[in-house]
């Protein structure tokens, strides 16, 4: 029997291998020895490591691990060029992205080669997915370069940004980073991760062809010291795509350096399939969603949430379809895993599997450095595997009964970077998407990637989105006031007064509250003392902090309320001008009138924002529509600046409501009652019991306790007490937003709205797939 | 003749709670039919095995109004002879034919002739292909083709009883026709270009497996659009789930618009993933196709000689 008429009856699969030649002689074209790319050049190797092929084990080449002085180098060598380029005309960096995108689009089958090589994922995905997607990340980019003064007059670059990149996508990852750096004029340092450098070397041939002058894109190889390294060097911005511990590491080590930092971490996404769903679609979704790249994707669809009446059925054609995936050689075209990325990799993900209580279902592998699609049922929320991130190919199951309960499931997670939804009802499907709180969600979908589509995470996922118009924020330098002066601190003796007694108390929940410890503090003006006010403790932040999170309707209030309700309160705090205006004097010495008249001011500027700042439609190639909504960041505590007594607590208050959000707002140190005064005034205008409260104390004492508060999303710091770095550091324990001054000034009378509008909301984006 | 080991489709009691519960999200459809050839490819011995494969599943098609005994006839040796000897013994399938040979009624008596009973005659009926004729003269033509020595009955369904959502009365026409065919196989043509949704698609396929078809196929090679990927995707789906609820296997027939190797080996791909090895035969599978057999003709020589061939080196049918 010839092998032909054999194949003709058992109909299997044969081989289907895409050949390595060119990726080898590019290997040995280098003599298999790299040094980082700096200034335009390949350096001499320095101490090297091995990089090797996970599938086989074969060593492809030796890279140079990078020392503090390379850092330091390779940092230099970007300032020295920054300059420059950020001269360049939009339409002369335009013209570089361009070249990248056209460069890779040209070498595009060595790229998907070597990366395969390199990190074991399958050729189709580095081919189809990985590369393509680069490109396209370049091609958008070099738009944004070319309208960058007409979409975004005044905007400046950071500077020097240095980038850290994972694994799993080293190449995409690359270029989600170094594209819109470059397109804002940044110069950037790139560290590709310890396993999979080879295609970030390979970027550099590209960069040559392109045109990318001298020390503008730098890369440099090593381990995760030289990530660290890279960190810790003078650069203006770091960005890091990585696991949520490392992300942790970096904000604690950035704190207080008032460096820009995005990260984009870990992730545990529910996949949500209703009882009315396209059962075999959802199916296949899922092939897309957690055995992507093996399940090596921080947004992987990794914990399914079926409804409890299709639960049977769905596990069944699901385990039948894990039957049918084919694992094995990455450089296979008909493979659908390859191995993955390391031994160490493949060591871990067993080790996680072995401790689940739940029913393992598996596919098969070959032997090595590859797992089967693995399935594991019958888990309750509690299992580990249902919380822990395992980045491999597990996906644990549990079911839900209704749409809330899928919603309270999903949500019940550290992480928020993205999530699925499968409905065919369009009232399900457009209810449920966002509610879970992540930072991408797809209708009827899964990993669905763009560059025009911003994405990022919430919660522990990290913060800052990468593509779209939202991305570019990433890479522009905020504007900067000038160094906060010494707050005028008056003294004196408690006065003796005929009138009743005042003691302000504090504002938690829409009522007045004492003090949990008991303890008040003498305000006093340049005429002496004024009043006395509560000194909050951590209890006092608790409470605070409680009553904010139990005002959860807020954040689904329409825009028109918010801003009648913001309107209101402008009336109210109008009608008593004079008052406020009279303790603003009282306390500082400084005139009271114009202090009112810009918080009034304030207050109807963001009522008038409150039903203006729109989401965007964005652009994809996909029928259908990708929205880039802009959500509420949750609950918001605030150190208001000294500086502004009323004007500022106008402006944060009115920020922070306008788009959604519930405030704990520590009032001004030294004037305290400009805060006080406004519970009567939020008492006559609406404003929803636990939407604002208001704590007054020592400044330096809360703010540890405010930023470590597991309940709070976002802090603010306008203090002028030297706060930041303390905020920053602790905000690293549940990577909460943080936007600080590190001791510099601010307009308050009218200040420019978009700083505000950018940290009291979260882009959303929605893939809402539509077509027949 | 095609033999089988199956049961036939007994099918099943018209249930609507079933047809309502048939759920297609278009977009994820797409999605898994545009990815599908980029994942799975053949190559060499396994490509030639396959094309090998599709043609021992072809319907040989000719469907024309001016067909002639003279062309049937043609068309008949080429079935029985789907490639040259030379090729067919280099890859030592020197007894390969296609599936069966598909006509009009009035040709089939010289196809059953001219197949001398080695391969099955398809006639298509029913008012073909607008399936609008009288229905009692629909079941009248199953009758005279089944007598005529067809063994294969390819009916077309009444679209407007899909468009209308009057799924009861597609079942019952199609439960008729099926009736009518006795011991010949019927295949429901679904004219899925007509039907408007990949939805449409799915219910109409589940109401003609529950009224008893063997096999269904998308379209009568008539219709602007014939068969496609997400259709078939869809129409395989509903084959196994009907498996699921009934324990028959029905066929799956795609027909129209496959006339490259190439995209029979797509087919066959998604045929394999979807159904499984057992559906890859022609008890369970067909191509419904005029011109494929050439070009895989050509690719047999290309693998058998390393050198790409052209047209008239091979005999036509």
């Amino acid at each position: 029997m010839t092998r032909v008429a054999e194949i003709f009856e058992s109909m299997e699969w044969g081989p289907a291998p895409e050949g390595r030649a060119e990726a080898e002689a590019w290997l040995d074209g280098h003599g298999r020895v790299f040094g980082h790319f700096m200034a335009g050049k390949r350096g001499k190797p320095g101490k090297t490591f091995a990089v090797a092929n996970p599938a086989t084990g074969e060593e492809l080449a030796q890279v140079t691990q990078g020392s503090e002085a390379d850092v330091s180098a390779a940092v230099k060598a970007a300032r020295k060029a920054q300059g420059d380029w950020a001269k360049v005309s939009d339409h002369g960096r335009a013209r570089v992205l361009y070249g990248i995108a056209r460069g890779l689009q040209k070498h595009a089958r060595l790229f998907a080669v070597l990366e395969t090589l390199d990190s074991g994922k399958p050729i189709r995905e580095s081919r189809d997915i990985d590369v393509a997607l680069a490109a396209r990340h370049f091609y958008h980019h070099a738009g944004h370069a070319e309208l960058r003064s007409e979409l975004m007059p005044g905007a400046e670059p950071w500077g020097v940004c240095g980038q850290i990149v994972p694994w799993n996508f080293p190449l995409l990852m690359l270029a989600w980073k170094v594209a819109p750096a470059l397109a804002m004029g940044n110069a950037v340092v790139l560290k590709p991760a310890e396993w999979t450098p080879l295609t970030a070397l390979a970027f550099a041939d590209i960069c040559a062809e392109a045109g990318v002058p001298p020390g503008v894109v730098n890369i440099v190889t090593g381990d995760g010291k030289t990530g660290a390294a890279l960190a810790a060097a003078e650069i203006d911005k770091l960005a890091f795509t990585g696991s949520t511990e490392v992300g942790r590491i970096l904000r604690r080590g950035t704190a207080g350096r008032g460096i820009g930092l995005t990260l984009e971490l870990g992730g545990k996404s529910p996949y949500v399939v209703f009882e009315d769903a396209d059962i075999d679609g959802a199916v296949e979704g899922l092939v897309d969603a957690i055995w992507f790249n093996g399940g090596q994707v921080c947004c992987a669809g990794a914990r399914l949430l079926v409804q409890e009446g299709i639960a049977e059925d769905f596990t069944a054609r699901l385990v039948a379809r894990m039957g049918k995936l084919r694992v094995g050689d990455p450089l296979d075209k008909a493979v659908d895993m390859g191995a993955l990325v390391h031994p160490e990799q493949k060591r871990r993900i067993e080790a996680m599997l072995a401790r689940t209580s739940g029913t393992v279902h598996q596919g098969s592998a070959p032997k090595g450095c590859y797992l089967p699609p693995t399935l594991v049922t019958d888990l309750a929320p509690a299992d580990p595997l249902m919380q822990e991130e395992v980045f491999g190919p597990v996906l644990a199951a549990t079911t839900f009964r209704t749409p809330d309960e899928a919603v309270l499931l999903a949500n019940d997670t550290t992480y928020g970077l993205a999530g699925s939804v499968w409905s065919q009802d369009i009232d399900v499907a457009l209810d449920t998407a966002p509610k879970i709180k992540a930072g991408v969600i797809w209708v009827n979908g899964a990993n669905m990637l763009d560059a025009a589509a911003p994405f990022g995470g919430m919660k522990e996922s990290g913060f800052g989105r990468e593509g779209g118009v939202a991305g570019l924020a990433a890479y522009l330098r905020p504007g900067s006031g000038a160094k906060l002066k010494p707050v005028k601190v008056f003294g004196g003796e408690p006065a003796a007064s005929d009138a009743v007694d005042r003691t302000a108390k504090m504002y938690v929940g829409g009522k007045q509250a004492r003090p949990d410890g008991g303890y008040t503090r003498g305000v006093f003006g340049p005429k002496g003392a004024v009043e006395q006010v509560g000194t909050a403790n951590r209890k006092d932040v608790r409470n605070a902090i409680e009553a904010a999170q139990v005002a959860k309707g807020w954040a689904g209030s329409t825009g028109h309320l918010r801003a009648q309700i913001l309107y209101y309160l402008a009336e109210n705090l109008s009608a008593r001008a004079d008052e406020f205006a009279e303790r603003v004097t009282l306390q500082t010495g400084a005139k009271g009138a114009p202090e009112v008249e810009a918080a009034i001011g304030n207050l109807f500027r963001w009522a008038a924002w409150a039903d203006k700042h729109d989401g965007r439609v964005v652009g994809v190639p996909m029928p259908g529509l990708a929205l880039a909504l802009n959500r509420p960041v949750g609950v918001i505590a605030a150190f208001a600046p000294e500086e502004a007594p009323l004007a500022g607590i106008a402006q944060i208050l009115g920020a922070a409501l306008a788009m959604g959000n519930r405030l704990v707002l520590l009032a001004p140190e030294t004037a305290p009652l400009t805060a006080t005064d406004l519970y009567q005034v939020l008492d006559t205008s609406d404003v929803p019991g636990g939407v604002v409260n208001i704590l007054t104390g020592d400044h330096g004492d809360l703010a540890p306790q405010v930023a470590g508060h597991k309940g709070v999303d976002a802090v603010w710091s306008f203090s002028s007490a030297d706060i930041s770095t303390a905020i920053e550091t602790e905000a690293a324990a549940d990577l909460k937003r943080t936007w600080v001054n590190y001791g510099r000034s601010r307009d308050w009378a009218a200040p420019p709205s978009r700083p505000w509008l950018n940290a009291a909301t979260e882009v959303q984006t929605i893939w809402v797939p539509f077509g027949l | 003749m095609t033999v089988s080991d199956l049961e036939r489709n007994a099918g099943l009691p018209f249930d609507p709670g079933v047809v309502a519960g048939m759920r297609v999200n278009t977009p994820a459809a797409l999605r898994r039919a545009t990815a599908l050839p980029g994942r799975r490819s053949v190559k060499r011995a396994w490509q030639a095995a396959w094309l090998a494969r599709a043609v021992s599943m072809i319907d040989l098609t000719t469907l024309s109004g001016d067909d002639t005994p003279g062309r049937v006839r043609r068309l008949c040796a080429k079935a029985l002879q789907p490639a040259r000897a030379d090729l067919l013994e280099a890859i030592g399938l020197p007894d390969l034919t296609v599936g069966a040979v598909c006509v009009y009624h009035e040709m089939v008596p010289v196809a059953v002739d001219a197949l001398g009973g080695k391969l099955p005659v398809a006639a298509v009926s029913t008012g073909f292909p607008a399936g609008l004729s009288p229905f009692r003269l629909r079941l009248a033509e199953i009758e005279e083709s089944v007598a005529a020595g067809a063994a294969e009955i390819d009916i077309v369904i009444s679209r407007r009883h899909v468009l209308t959502g009057d799924w009861a009365a597609l079942y019952d026409e199609t439960a008729q026709m099926r009736a009518a065919c006795g011991d010949a196989h019927m295949k429901a043509i679904l004219a899925t270009g007509e039907l408007g949704t990949l939805k449409n698609v799915a219910k109409a396929s589940m109401v003609c497996m529950m009224a008893g078809s063997d096999f269904i196929k998308t379209s009568t090679g008539k219709e602007a659009v014939n068969a496609t990927i997400p259709v078939s995707l869809v129409m395989m789906r509903a084959i196994r789930a009907y498996e699921a609820m009934s324990g028959f296997k029905v066929g799956y027939k795609p027909a129209g618009g496959v006339s490259k190797a190439k995209d029979a080996l797509v087919y066959l791909a998604l045929l394999k993933e979807e159904l499984g090895d057992r559906w890859m035969r022609p008890d369970l599978f067909r191509f419904g196709a005029s011109s494929l057999l050439g070009d895989i003709e050509r690719q047999l020589e290309h693998f058998v000689t390393g050198r790409y061939s052209v047209g008239h080196r091979h005999p036509v049918g």
